[in-house]
């Protein structure tokens, strides 16, 4: 089973949800897909048996061989490529290039263009207790993650497994890319305007999806009607309150797992994932 | 004319104050465009209060599209998309518009044409007037791609206007993360915010957002945001800064007022006189810099 733990806004406790609910499901995946920044690391602590460089084929234009013919730039749907044929120059603008290989499939000369590897970050798998972590890390300097979360998804994961996935934040590609495989999504959110905003957004996503989701408030301050509202007004059920505290603020900065520094939440988390669990056996 | 300067708010961790304290300076600074860069989850609208607002399409780039009677299933497409977008529904060969990239390496590989490549409206960017200056904001449709484009669009009507009104800054409220939104929105800036918290998964994602601003040569300054609730993770951080050689700009205290504020929508630094202290000391400090360049 699949589980996403996603936000729209940014730094409203998707890492807190996720890394509890690994350490309450007993045997699990902690996959953390946050790629630009991950932090699931820093409450679960894990052992890393294994790093993997994740790598992206993109063009090497051999100028000796290539007639210059402009084929490759005219194929490039983003504009990665450019031939300058009065000057014999072929530029190559790696941020750009999607991996796509339209360049490599059109160019009519042989040994011209061939696609050669580029690391674009770096997945880690390794062991915390019974949980399994595996984590991507965006290259600095990279401009998408979406390949890295793609390559984690497809050769990284086992399907028997409990999945627990830490999503990024925002409402556009890598998100998307994060919920896809998803059997269930976990909304964290906060109760101020711009929680609620931005999780209108990813209710959106998650329609648009066709998957079924359920809230978690954080930082419950006495003002959670604001989001409870909503939820009841979308027929998506809240499934948890975190208190507003500063014990638990504190906790987190020291990369303290919320479920040792509020023992009795841990209940709470265990109930989620029966029910999780339980609903998607049926 | 000169170009006008360009400060950028970021964070690399979500969460850590960005809108709070763009609000808060454009509540403050004189003279300038006011632009909200999180094109995915945009709230600095919320406390501005935008009026006279006009909205325009963006359109981004293609998806494709399979005419099903003129495919003859030949499944080329399907075997090289490298996006897995392809598949087959009911016997037909379908696109799955989440996955497909608009590469058009399907419609090239196509022996009879079937495939055709369609433009998106991805999004839509706003121009509008607040009490604080003129305000340029965008919103993403969820779940598309192309947000670092929709970025340099905004930012492009952003300078537009400051050309033509002779306005000399531009104030940028930056996405969280360190990927294309935000290297868009960081490119070609002045000087760059940076917001972030005394916990270890702030000080882990400043030291990531600190390398890419370092990367595009961008000078950047630190504000520490609820620098109270860890103190020993505030000196980390001003250690960081020292061995990197960049200011401190100030700490603010976590306040039961600020949230209060945002919860009501307001401004938060007209009413939070410390915050509002705080802010006045960012604002010269980036005016100084500014100035020296």
């Amino acid at each position: 089973m699949y589980i996403a733990v996603a936000s729209g806004k940014g730094g409203t406790g998707k890492t807190l949800v996720s890394t509890s609910l690994a350490l309450c499901a007993g045997e699990c995946a902690y996959v953390d897909l946050d790629v630009e920044e991950p932090n699931g690391y820093i409450f679960l602590k894990p052992v890393i048996e294994k790093e993997i460089r994740c790598e992206l084929p993109v063009p090497q234009i051999d100028e000796q061989v290539c007639t210059f013919c402009g084929e490759c730039a005219k194929a490039c749907a983003y504009n990665a490529l450019m031939v300058m044929k009065q000057l014999k120059k072929t530029l190559f603008f790696a941020d750009l290039c999607h991996s796509c290989g339209a360049c490599a499939y059109v160019c009519p000369v042989k040994n011209a263009l061939k696609e050669v590897k580029r690391t674009i970050g770096k997945i880690s798998t390794g062991k915390t207790g019974t949980v399994k972590f595996i984590e991507g890390r965006l290259d600095v300097g990279r401009p998408s993650g979406v390949p890295l979360i793609a390559c984690i998804i497809n050769d990284f994961l086992d399907i028997n497994d409990l999945l627990i996935v830490d999503a990024s934040p925002g409402t556009s590609c890598p998100v998307v890319e994060s919920l896809k495989k998803s059997d269930y999504v976990i909304l964290v959110t906060e109760p101020t305007p711009f929680g609620l905003h931005d999780l209108e957004l990813t209710i959106e996503i998650v329609k648009e999806l066709g998957k079924e989701a359920g809230i978690i408030i954080n930082k419950d301050n006495g003002r959670s009607a604001l989001i409870e509202d909503f939820a009841a007004r979308a027929g998506i059920p809240v499934l948890l309150k975190i208190p507003y505290s500063m014990d638990i603020q504190r906790a987190y900065s020291e990369g303290i797992p919320l479920i040792e520094a509020q023992p009795g939440i841990k209940e709470k988390f265990k109930e989620i994932l029966k029910k999780l669990t339980a609903g998607i056996g049926q | 004319m000169k170009k006008a300067k360009e400060i950028v708010v970021i964070s690399g961790k979500g969460g850590t104050g960005k809108t709070t304290i763009t609000a808060s300076l454009a509540g403050i600074m004189t003279d300038k465009v006011i632009v909200d860069a999180d094109v995915d989850a945009a709230n600095l609208y919320i406390l501005l209060r935008p009026q006279n607002i006009r909205g325009t399409d963006f359109t981004g780039k293609g998806l494709a599209e399979i005419d099903r009677d003129l495919c003859v299933h030949c499944g080329l497409c399907k075997e090289l998309c490298r996006f897995f977008a392809i598949e087959i529904v009911d016997g037909d060969y379908r696109v799955d518009p989440f996955s497909c990239d608009g590469c058009g390496l399907c419609k090239i590989v196509c022996p009879v044409q079937a495939v055709t490549i369609e433009e998106q409206v991805v999004g839509k960017w706003f121009s509008a007037d607040t009490e604080f200056g003129a305000f340029v904001y965008a919103r993403l449709i969820p779940g598309a791609e192309n947000s670092g484009n929709l970025v340099t669009m905004v930012k492009e009507q952003a300078k537009q206007k400051a050309a033509a009104g002779n306005i000399p800054t531009i104030l940028i409220d930056g996405p969280p993360g360190i990927g294309c939104p935000v290297i868009s929105a960081v490119s070609g800036a002045d000087f760059a915010l940076i917001v972030t918290e005394p916990t270890y998964s702030g000080i882990s994602d400043l030291r990531r957002v600190f390398d890419l601003t370092a990367h595009f040569g961008i000078k950047s300054g630190i504000v520490i945001n609820r620098c109270d609730i860890n103190p020993g993770n505030t000196t980390a951080i001003e250690t960081f800064a020292r061995e990197k050689g960049i200011p401190v700009l100030a700490g603010i205290p976590h306040s039961r007022c600020i949230m209060d504020e945002i919860s009501e929508s307001r401004l938060p630094a007209r009413k939070c006189k410390e915050l509002s202290r705080q802010i006045e000391n960012i604002y010269e400090h980036i005016k100084t810099e500014l100035l020296n360049e």
